[in-house]
Parts: C-alpha cells; structure tokens; sequence
C-alpha cells in the first residue's frame, strides 16, 4: 500500500515536472518559419505546443516573461568530441569495432559550457586516425543526466571515416615500440576502405546464405559475429550514417566515387575545406558538408581554403553546417554562423540554418529538432541580444521543455561553490601529516 | 650420502614443526561470530582445521590445547577481498603505474611489443587461462604480513592484462601451495587499461570492444564444440583457444570501476554481456548506491582512499569534484551498508598492519559500525565469492580461521595476538618500518 502511495507521489510529482511553460514576447527565430517579433511559445510536455504572437496559456503554466529577448532553437553541432573518455583508436586503420557510446562521460564539464553556449544536441564523432574511425552517437547536451540518458534517443547511429594526412601520419612513424601501420599513402587510405568494403560484403553474404539455410530449417552452425563487420554492414544497407573527415578535393571525389561503386552514401563530408572546388559534385551524391567558418592552414591539405566556403556550397545546393570539432569553438558557434553573412552573403535564417536545421538535416533528426515548430522538441535557447551579434550572451537554455542551463541561477550559486572548496582545502591542509621542515635537519 | 642426510634432518626438522595438537580452544572470550549476536564469554574449539564447537557453556575436550581468553576477542579472520598475495610471478602482477609526463624514463618503461596487433582476433592482453591456484607459492613473503593485520584468508588474482586471468580463494598458512587453496577458479580478472599506445586496443572504447568481442567469440565457440561434439562427422572443427577456454571456465568476472561514470557504465556493459560482475576500487560509491541497489551487483571497496598524492605541486588546486571526492570517499562503505548494497574490502596493497587499520578506521569515523566493518571483512567477502559455506563466520564446520586480539578490531591500541589458519596458530611477526617515515625525517 505505502509502495503504491509512493508510486503515485512519483507520478504526481513528474507530471509536476512537466507543467506547461510559456515563454512570451520574445522576438522567436524559428529558422524555419521567419521571425516573430513579439512572439510566444508553449512548451508542453517536453514538447513545442504552440508558436505564434498571441498564446493562449493554460491553467498552471508556468510564464517565463522574456521581454527583449531572443529565443532559437538549440544549436547543432555536427562535429564534437566532448563527453568521451577516449576518441581515437589508432592501433588499427579499420576501428570500426569501437564506439563512442560505450565511452561516453556524462560528468564531463565540456557538456555543461557547450550547453551554456546554446548547444542542445552534438555528434559525438571518434577522431580522425583512422581511414575507418569508429561509431558515433548523438547526445543531447542534458547536463547532470547520466551516460545513457544523454544518447540522443531514436538518433540513426553514425560511424566516421577519415582521408588525408590523419590516417595516413601513423604509416610512416613509430610510436613506442608498435611498429608503422599500413596506409602511409592516400592510395592507401583509399585501399583500405575498399577492402574493409569488400571485407563487409562477403561477411554480409555469408550471413544472408545462414538466414537462407537456417530458415530451410538446416541445423548449421552460424557465421562468428564481427564487430568490426557489422557496422560496415550497416552502411551498405543504409542503416548507419558516414561522416567522412577529409580536405582535399580530389580526395573528395575518390570517396564518393568509391562509395558509388560499393553502394553506400557519404552523409556528411567533415571539414571539407575544399568542397567549393567540387560543391557540385557533392551535391550530386547527396552528400552534407560540416565545416569551418574560417579556420584553416594548421596543416598542409588545410591550406587551400577560404571563409566563403560555405556560401559557395549553400549556394551550389549542399547542405551544409557549421561544427565546432572543439571544445571552445563549440561555445560561441551563433558567431560563426554570423561570420558567413559577411562571407558569402547569406541571410539571416540560412546563416542560423548553418547551426541548426542543417544539421539536423545531416544527421536525419530534423523531425524532432533544429527550429521552433509546433511539435518538435522543446529544446530552446534565450540569448539576451540577437544571437547572430557577438555580444549576444545565453540567458536559458531548455532541452526537452528541462530548464538545463540558467545564467541567472549559474551566476548566483559561484560563491556558496567558492566557499565549499576553500573549506574543503582548509581541512585538507590541516589533514595532511606535519612534514618536520628543512631546517630542523639535523647535520649528519 | 650426505645430501640425503641433509634432507631427513629437514625432513625430521618440519615433521617437528607441524606437531600441532589436533585439538585447540579459546574459552571465556569475547566472540564476535559475525554469523549470530557477539558471546560475552564464549568458548571456540576447533580440531583438524575445523571448528568443532562455539558457545558459551560447552565442554572443551580432554584433548584440546587451551588458550585462556579472559581479555581477547575472538573474530573470524579476515579475507583480504582482492589480491595478488602468494603471486610471485611478475608477469602475473600488475603493470607499474606509468611515470608522470616529462619525467624522461617513460620511453624504456613503456612494454615492448614484438607484434603489432591487428584486431581482437590476436587477442591482446589476455592471458585468460592463468590461474592464481597455479600460481601462488607458500613462500610469499607477504603472507607473513598480511597474517600480522589479521588476514587468515585472501582472494588472490593474477592482474595483469585485459582478461589477467583466474582468482582462488587461499589460506595464509600451508607448507605447500596445494594446502593453501580453499576455492579455485572464483572470478575472471579484468582491466580494462591500454598501455600499447599504436597498437589495439589503444583506447578505452578499444578495450570495450575487445572485451565484448571475446564474449562474443565465446557465444560462438561454445555454440561450434556442442555441434561438433554431437555429430564430427562432415564438420570443420573448431579452432582451440586457450584464450575463450579460459574465459569459460569462470563465470564470474571482476571489473574496475572508480566514478560514478565507471560503475553505471560497468553495470549497463556486464547487463549487455549477462555477466555475473564484481565491481572494484569504487571509490564513489557514496554517490551511486541507488544504481548499485538497482543492479544488486557486488562490490568490493579498495582500502586506498583517494587523496592528493604526497608528492603533489604546491601549487595545484584540486577542482572542487577532486576535493569532495577525497573529503567522501570514506563514507563509502556506510553509504552501501545502509542501502544494503553486498560489499566487501580490500587491501589494495596496503600491507602494513596500522595503516590498514588506519583506513578502516576512516570508513568508521564516517559513520560504519565497528561490526559493520568486520562483517565486510569476513563474511561478506566470503559471500560474493561463493565460499561463505566454510569461510567468512564463527560456526561449527567452517574452517578453523580465527583471529584473537586484546580488543576492538581495527582501534589503535588493539594488537593481533596470534591468528589460526586452517586450525593452526600463529604469532605476529615484527612489523616493517613504514615506507614514507623515511621522508617525513628528510
């Protein structure tokens, strides 16, 4: 009896959690919709229930009075490695067989300044070692949830492929006493993907011939699972997306080609440096591009670059995004979005497109975020200027209707934090055993 | 001639030795039988290595050797919950902890690898095979200490590796390493550390795969002897590996787990894989108690509490997370007491009688109750390994382990008088001078 009181205390107290919240007269960039300039938005159920001018509030929402300030949706970055406790596994080329979900680190106190910088969800991507990286997994940046909770659920898994100097720099180096590892060439790259493909296709086809027997009703002994296979497997069948890192155009090419003749897409291409010399063809694959605003020449095949690069592949029909690929950048991606206004000219709403809806596109969770539609998920972001200005600051940032991050609320609980930790280096000092100080040594 | 000579004077020499009397007593002691409610003034005999009778008015046969314990207390002894004692293989114990960045010795401690390995298949770091009970030798001269703080018993594990291999449960006493072992195999050791950076897995997820790939391959390998054993004929047969045999044999696997991060992740893995787990090191389970309820896995709590290493830059500050983490740690074992989570303690290589004690002691200054505390030290171990029906309690039919003092375990001014192994008593040996008393004077 008291078990069930408590169940309903529980229910009752969630369903408190999920009062709905109205967010009024703020100016709402729905990126896809335009801009209302007074404009409200109810969230219900973690959920986008309403948007418009004028919000009728049901009884017990909560009102959040958002006067001269702005409100977007989330931002997206496509290209993260936070919140892993390892990124690359560079003893082998194909690592297929790793994955980032099993490494995932909810406590790492990256998510909570991504957050802080509007970011509601990322593609958590394996490094670029490898010409065949390992499984990616998109999180929402829930700060204080844990590891499982952070997963992006329903998010079509991601795996990333890498060209270039990356994957190639550990064939002509020793590191310890391992010996260089094949590819030391980018013909070798390019080889190495065509046989891990090759590789999938017969372990594919050795399966399908056990389903086939086994259906028959033969007792036959099936093929030994390879979990450096499967992935691949699920990329020719379409169920994985690739994120391929790369830079030069004729790399570029060489890819696409490649997974053309093999029968897989190329979902994204990642940095891309070099996409506006072969924008059109990227277009012709289907293929996505994540790039930089304007960061370039940290490496040779990093050098051939320029800032309207994304312009110029949004104006050849790609469909392109905006990444961080680093902790810092990930904080303030509203301002690199703001930069290709003045490279390239875009408007307004494809400049906010950059960091949200295009990626969301990208990594095929457009049905559920990256912009403010009726329906979607509420994940929302409060700056109190407009967020393509530099001086925009994050007010509040909700994810799925939560309140994760508030400025307010951060700003206020420094000093009690301040205060805990000095007195916990206080005790620690006075624990520490007294060390008898160089000079009471007596003379030997 | 002279040689064998020589070996029947040593022969005659330990046939003295082990005239122990086949019956012996304690009798009007304070006995802690951590199986029922402590007796006031109790009598424990014991005979041939195993306890004949505990109570408070019984008969001490006419045979039986007595040790008058007006004063003592009298508890089980204590099982070390993880170790290496009695492994003196160094291939079999753990890699040294890698040096600190820019110390310049990094390059020729790192392992030299002959072979790059090319994937799970070569099976990296695994040595699944190896058994403690094959290993340990009776001429460990830890067991001597380990037997000072009040160990009768240790689980003891080879460790080195990703699958490092099989534990046994062992006596500390016994002329040969035959007579030590009470339980073998009783759990997998595994870590889940990386150090061939270039070759795999070189990554923590790396590490993850392979672990799960091997569980795989013993899905399928199981799967191809059982077919093949019932009908050869017309069938390929199966590639032997030592390396799935060995993960075969024992079921229970032991995974380390330090943050909060570790433990959830560890518990969702071994769910995946249906292990049977024993958590390790675990410091922060003061903050995870509910998933460790939830999952009613087993833990077993590593001595060694965090703390800011000794050596450490003046002018680090901690971040507030390390900090709280040193000033909780401690309240570990309350925490899981009172969520009645299954734990139990380990030395991890802390051998010195005081500073053992010493750590115990901050568990109950953060509130474990002295029987608590030998509760996780005895029986409770015994549980998680599966030989709580002879080990870990006072009772009639368990082994005669016993351990006799002048007071409350683990208080400062408490000494060990003798503890009995397998029915046989033996007497503390002087204590080591500390390792760090060298410093403190410099």
């Amino acid at each position: 009896m008291r078990a069930l009181l408590g169940l309903l205390i529980a229910a009752g107290l969630q369903l408190g959690a999920q009062s709905p919240i109205l967010i009024q007269n703020a100016t709402v960039l729905t990126v896809t919709k335009g801009t209302l300039h007074t404009g409200s938005v109810l969230i219900r159920e973690g959920k986008i229930a309403e948007v418009g001018e004028k919000v009728m509030a049901p009884p017990g929402t909560k009102v959040v009075d958002a006067n001269g300030l702005f409100l977007m949706p989330g931002i997206i970055d496509c290209h993260s490695h936070i919140a892993a406790d390892s990124i690359n596994e560079s003893g082998v080329s194909v690592a297929s067989m790793v994955g980032i979900s099993d490494v995932l680190n909810p406590e790492a106190i990256a998510i909570y300044r991504a957050l802080a910088g509007g970011v509601t969800t990322a593609n958590i991507l394996h490094g670029s070692a490898d010409a065949i990286g390992g499984k990616c997994t998109v999180i929402k940046t829930r700060w204080g949830k844990s590891a499982s909770e952070l997963v992006f659920e329903g998010a079509k898994p991601g795996i990333k492929f890498a060209l270039g100097e990356n994957p190639k720099r550990r064939g002509a180096v020793t590191i310890n006493a391992a010996p260089p590892r094949y590819p030391s060439t980018r013909m070798g790259v390019e080889d190495v993907i065509r046989e891990a493909f090759t590789e999938a296709k017969a372990y594919q086809k050795e399966w399908n011939e056990y389903r086939a027997k086994a259906e028959k009703g033969e007792n036959v002994l099936p093929p030994r699972p390879d979990l450096k296979l499967e992935p691949l497997v699920e990329v020719l069948e379409g169920k994985r997306l690739v994120h391929a890192h790369c830079y030069r155009s004729d790399e570029i090419l060489m890819l696409l080609s490649v997974a053309d003749e093999f029968g897989f897409k190329i979902r994204t291409l990642q940095h891309v440096l070099e996409g506006y010399k072969v924008a059109k063809e990227i277009a012709a694959h289907g293929a996505g591009a994540s790039t930089f605003a304007d960061w370039w020449a940290y490496k040779v095949e990093a050098f051939d670059a320029i800032p309207y690069n994304a312009a110029v592949m949004v104006r050849k029909g790609v469909l392109v995004s905006l990444n961080s690929d680093d902790a810092e950048l990930m904080r303030h991606l509203n301002g690199e979005a703001a930069k290709m206004m003045k490279y390239g000219g875009l408007s307004e709403d494809e400049a906010l497109s950059l960091i949200t809806i295009n990626p969301a596109k990208q990594l095929e969770i457009d049905n559920r975020v990256g912009s403010i539609e009726a329906g979607k998920d509420a994940d929302l972001v409060l700056y109190d200027k407009h967020p393509l200005s530099n001086f925009a600051k994050v007010q509040k940032v909700f994810i799925d209707g939560n309140l994760y991050f508030d400025r307010e609320k951060d700003l206020a609980e420094r000093p009690a934090l301040d205060a805990q930790k000095k007195g916990l280096i206080e005790k620690q000092k006075q624990d520490q055993p007294k060390r008898v100080g160089p000079g009471s040594r007596r003379p030997s | 001639m002279g040689k064998i000579l020589g070996l029947a004077v040593l022969l005659s020499a330990a046939a003295v030795l082990a005239e122990v009397p086949s019956a012996m007593a304690v009798r009007n002691a304070r006995v802690v039988t951590v199986a029922g409610s402590p007796l006031a003034h109790g009598t424990v005999v014991w005979r041939n290595g195993l306890i004949e009778a505990v109570g408070e008015n019984i008969a001490i046969p006419p045979d039986a050797w007595v040790i008058e314990g007006e004063g003592l207390t009298v508890y089980p002894g204590l099982i070390d919950g993880m170790s290496t004692l009695g492994i003196t293989d160094e291939s079999a114990l753990p890699l040294p902890p890698a040096p600190p960045p820019g110390s310049g010795r990094g390059s020729q401690q790192q392992p030299q690898q002959s072979q790059p390995v090319r994937g799970p298949e070569d099976r990296p770091m695994t040595t699944s095979w190896l058994k403690a009970a094959d290993l340990v030798k009776s001429t460990d001269t830890r067991i001597a200490g380990a037997r000072n703080a009040g160990f009768t018993t240790a689980v003891t594990f080879p460790m080195r590796g990703i699958f490092a291999g099989q534990g046994a449960v062992i006596n500390l006493a016994g002329d040969r390493p035959g007579k030590m072992v009470v339980a073998s195999p009783v759990g997998q050791f595994l870590t889940f550390i990386t150090p061939n950076v270039g070759s795999f897995p070189g990554s923590l997820m790396g590490a993850f795969a392979y672990v799960r790939q091997i569980y795989l391959d013993v899905d399928h390998y199981r799967m191809a002897k059982q077919m093949y054993a019932k009908n050869p004929s017309g069938m390929a047969r199966p590639d032997y590996d030592r390396a799935l045999e060995g993960v075969m044999e024992s079921e229970r696997v032991l995974l380390p787990a330090q943050r909060v991060v570790d433990i959830d992740r560890m518990i969702r893995f071994a769910g995946e894989l249906k292990l049977k787990p024993v958590l390790y090191g675990v410091p922060t389970g003061y903050a995870a108690a509910d998933l460790l309820v939830k999952s009613g896995v087993p833990v077993l709590v590593s001595l060694k509490w965090p703390a800011r290493p000794r050596d450490a830059d003046p002018d680090r500050i901690d971040t507030l997370k390390t900090l709280r983490l040193f000033e909780d740690a401690p309240r570990t074992p309350k925490i899981l007491a009172a969520s009645h989570v299954k734990f139990g303690l380990y030395s991890d290589g802390i051998t010195r009688r005081t500073d053992l004690w010493k750590a115990v002691k901050r568990a109950m200054e953060a509130g474990l109750s002295a029987d608590e505390a030998v509760r996780a030290f005895t029986l409770s171990n015994a549980e998680i390994f599966g030989v709580a029906d002879r080990l870990g309690s006072i009772e009639k039919g368990k082994i005669a382990n016993l351990l006799i003092t002048n007071g409350d375990l683990f208080e400062e001014n408490t000494r060990v008088q003798w503890v009995i192994v397998d029915g046989r008593k033996f007497e503390p040996v002087p204590e080591p001078a500390p390792a760090g008393d060298r410093e403190e004077t410099r």
